[in-house]
């Protein structure tokens, strides 16, 4: 298990597989799992072309460091997971496209209370010159300019949804491999996703149903009162269980607060925001564009809302050429 | 001129990388520790909806997604002017002392502990929790399963998931607990108080009752004299979920008590062109290098910092514990408090918290107002600017937000728990360097070993500060003569 550019949650729903952890050490030899683990980079490096059985691969491909090792761990492993949002489809930090890698650093590096009077930025070479002791040279690996997703760096195998996957599905997949290696259980086409549904968030949602229309779009900070029982998409939340994929249990739904779209696009769908523009389209009281339009508008952060987890996947790229 | 390089897996971790320069003696003259990461939210959450910033920002990191949730819900309450109801911050603090117990459990069995349970010269294929579970027996391994296992249950009771909750928005949270629930919590809270009353003796046993440990947490390798920070209620006693910053200095005396909103006249963030990540320091005691003392801005923050910057724990068995933990460590003179400053008691501060966070628990699931349904209200005031600050379990985290009037971002800073240890970690990273290279002559095993301890005892969370909870950090070693050519390489034994 692997993470590239990413923020550990992957890692941490593994981990709270809790009890079939015992199982997964009787069953694998864990080669290499940074986060768990003492890790064994040389002994990956050294290890034959495909001899890793499973590799878990997690995060998104930020800078030339996380891209190598995706060619790495590709080659040392007979079945490459994208493992979770990141990996699959860039997930929040995918966002980042939206804009260039100097308005970044500026955000970070011009930002408030930072003492920078130099107006320095972190530097891929840095040259220590320090007289009596000597000189050396610094070395940071470079930011791409944009966040990329696993299956647009190296070929892969499966892609398991989920910010992060629920811990329910990722036992089911460590099932299902165990029983793969031992032949009781057979893996499904390359290309598929796994430990995820192909329907809709909203077929796993136990909210009521009305496919009442919506007159506008509402924010919680305007809604006095969210009733307990009824869609959200229909009371005006903008909801993304229409065009997410099913596998969590509709979990944020069921908290009360409309789904983010973290499992993705659901079978079939080629651009997530397409289709979710598509739906909401779809539930607003209105005929007439401009009306329609009038309605949409009602959302504050359209490519916030409608490309969330997945502008590093989208057909937009970042609205930009990479 | 020799520089040698301490390198997790060949740079392709991207994780941390380490850096020492000697000079012509063979002496370290410097050490760099370099943060090769960034993601840059402070950049891509320009332009989103404030109410959205508890669930974007929770992603900033996976290992600790509560602190993240928390302190923004906390900014964006301030952004609004809004007071949730009572019964929401009961709800807040709730899930997030079930983290916080969580979240030490983790770091101390899964990450750093098995350096001490296992023993630090112990196959690396042996440190880990599963190692663990080998030497104190299946007993305490399966109990540390379950601790995670019911801690998790509680977050995901009061946030929806167990990884990146979702209820806190602007105004208070989305939904209220059951009465079935609050009961199945207490029990947690209980159950949880014997677990931590439970490690803090499996700590005397293991850890004081052996000379060479003892020696190692007083030994002056990882002692750094710093400044200290850490919030406290309006008693002065420690609090994770809410309270007033307090720094002290290394003597112990007050360096300045401020409500969170006012760190921009206390902090500065230092930006170096050799690593992604900024160095905090004290405002007014000013950045002088990595050096610490009371001349020197460096602060750390963390369980040390903040049990240094406390006057006590604010619940009964923790507040034993504490006593215990100075009367060992730096009894007091004359009544007045003196701070500890080896690093590894960090190990021990922590287990005092994990104390401290069960009993905490107990105490918010058997207020009478918990399971309230008045758990929200909406703003009447036009967004505008506010910060949000808990103590995340590896330090004070601070989020700050300014919007526009439709309540869209336009600016963030963020300073998290692990960025403000920065410095103290390159400073401890530096002492085990000087310690242990001595005429150019590198001791090979325990360099590695010992580097990877001091900056263990941190609790590290990159994936805060960029990207990666390295608590295990692998590491290489790459000595450079003169002209830059590797002459010697060391690998972490594995």
């Amino acid at each position: 298990m692997y993470w590239a550019s990413s923020c550990g949650g992957c890692d941490i729903a593994v981990l709270n597989v809790h009890e079939m952890l015992l199982e997964v050490d009787r069953q694998f030899d864990i080669v290499f799992w940074p986060a768990a683990m003492d890790a064994k980079y040389a002994d990956v490096r050294s290890m034959a072309d495909g001899s890793i059985d499973v590799c878990l691969f997690s995060g998104g491909i930020r800078n030339e460091e996380n891209a190598e090792m995706a060619r790495l761990l590709r080659a040392k492993s007979k079945v490459l997971v994208a493992f979770g949002s990141c990996a699959c489809e860039g997930c929040i930090p995918g966002l980042a496209n939206l804009g260039t890698v100097d308005e970044l650093f500026d955000a970070v590096y011009e930002g408030p209370g930072v003492d920078n009077p130099q107006h320095l930025v972190p530097q891929p070479e840095w040259r220590i010159a320090d007289g009596a002791t000597g000189t050396g040279v610094l070395r940071l690996p470079v930011f791409s300019p944009m966040l990329t997703t696993l299956d647009q760096t190296v070929a892969v195998d499966y892609f398991m949804p989920g910010c992060p996957p629920e811990s329910a599905r990722v036992a089911e997949v460590l099932k299902l491999v165990i029983g793969a290696m031992g032949g009781t259980e057979t893996l499904p086409p390359v290309g598929s996703v796994i430990g995820a549904g192909t329907s809709t968030c909203c077929d796993e949602c136990a909210r009521d149903r009305n496919l009442k229309k919506i007159d506008r779009f509402v924010r919680i900070t305007d809604l006095a009162e969210v009733d307990p029982r009824l869609c959200l998409l229909e009371q005006g939340l903008p909801c993304n269980g229409p065009a997410t994929r099913d596998g969590c249990g509709a979990l944020c739904p069921a908290a009360g607060a409309p789904c983010i779209g973290c499992y993705g696009p659901a079978d079939g769908v080629v651009d997530y925001g397409a289709r979710l523009m598509s739906a909401f389209a779809s539930v607003v009281n209105a005929t007439e564009p401009e009306e329609i339009e009038r309605i949409l508008d009602g959302i504050p952060d359209p490519v916030g809302q409608f490309y969330r987890f997945s502008l590093a996947k989208s057909l937009l790229r970042g609205g930009r050429n990479a | 001129m020799t520089t040698l390089t301490i390198d997790p897996v060949t740079r392709l971790e991207g994780h941390g990388k380490i850096e020492i320069l000697l000079d012509e003696a063979g002496e370290v003259a410097h050490t760099y520790f370099q943060v090769p990461e960034l993601r840059g939210f402070e950049r891509f959450c320009v332009g989103r909806p404030i109410e959205e910033m508890p669930t974007l920002t929770s992603r900033i990191c996976g290992v600790c997604p509560e602190a993240h949730h928390m302190a923004a819900a906390k900014a964006v309450d301030a952004v609004y002017g809004v007071t949730p109801p009572r019964t929401a911050t009961l709800l807040r603090e709730l899930l997030y002392s079930a983290f916080v117990a969580t979240d030490h459990t983790t770091h101390f069995y899964v990450l750093s502990g098995p350096d001490f349970l296992v023993g630090p010269d112990a196959p690396v294929a042996e440190r880990n929790i599963l190692g663990v579970v080998r030497k104190v027996g299946a007993d305490i391994g399966l109990k540390v399963i379950e601790a995670r296992k019911r801690g998790h249950a509680v977050i995901e009771m009061i946030g929806g998931r167990k990884v990146h909750p979702l209820t806190a928005v602007p105004g208070g949270m989305t939904k209220g607990i059951t009465e079935e629930e609050r009961s199945e919590i207490e029990k947690t809270g209980r159950w949880m108080v014997d677990f931590a009353e439970g490690s803090l003796q499996l700590w005397d046993e293991a850890i004081l009752g052996n000379d060479e440990y003892v020696g190692m947490i007083r030994g002056d390798l990882y002692s750094h004299e710093t400044y200290y920070m850490g919030l406290v209620d309006a008693d002065g006693r420690l609090n994770m979920y809410d309270g007033q910053v307090r720094v002290v200095g290394p003597d112990g005396g007050l360096h300045g008590q401020y409500p969170p909103r006012d760190y921009p006249e206390w902090i500065a963030e230092r930006v170096e062109p050799w690593t992604y990540l900024k160095f905090p320091y004290l405002r007014k005691v000013g950045w002088k290098g990595l050096v610490d003392g009371p001349g020197s801005g460096v602060y750390c923050v963390g369980p040390l910092g903040r049990i240094n910057a406390a006057d006590g724990m604010a619940t009964p068995r923790a507040q034993q514990a504490y006593e215990r933990f100075y009367e060992v460590l730096a009894p007091p003179v004359d009544g007045h408090k003196r701070m500890v400053h080896p690093r590894l008691a960090m190990h021990w501060a922590r287990l005092i918290e994990l104390l401290h966070a069960a009993e905490r628990v107990v105490e918010l699931a058997t207020d009478p107002e918990v399971t309230s349904d008045r758990v929200r209200v909406v703003p009447t005031e036009a967004p505008t600017e506010g910060v949000g600050t808990v103590e995340a379990p590896r330090g004070t985290l601070t989020h700050h937000y300014w919007t526009d009037e439709r309540g869209l971002v336009t600016k963030v800073n963020l300073i998290v728990g692990t960025t403000n240890n920065y410095a103290p970690m390159a400073l401890s990273i530096e002492r085990a360097a000087r310690g242990l290279i001595h005429g150019g002559e590198v001791v090979s095993p325990g360099l590695l070993n010992r580097i990877e301890m001091a900056f263990r005892a941190y609790d590290p969370c990159f994936g805060c500060a960029t990207h990666s909870l390295t608590g295990e950090m692998p590491l290489e070693v790459t000595i450079h003569d003169a002209g830059g050519e590797p002459i010697h390489v060391l690998r972490q034994a594995c």
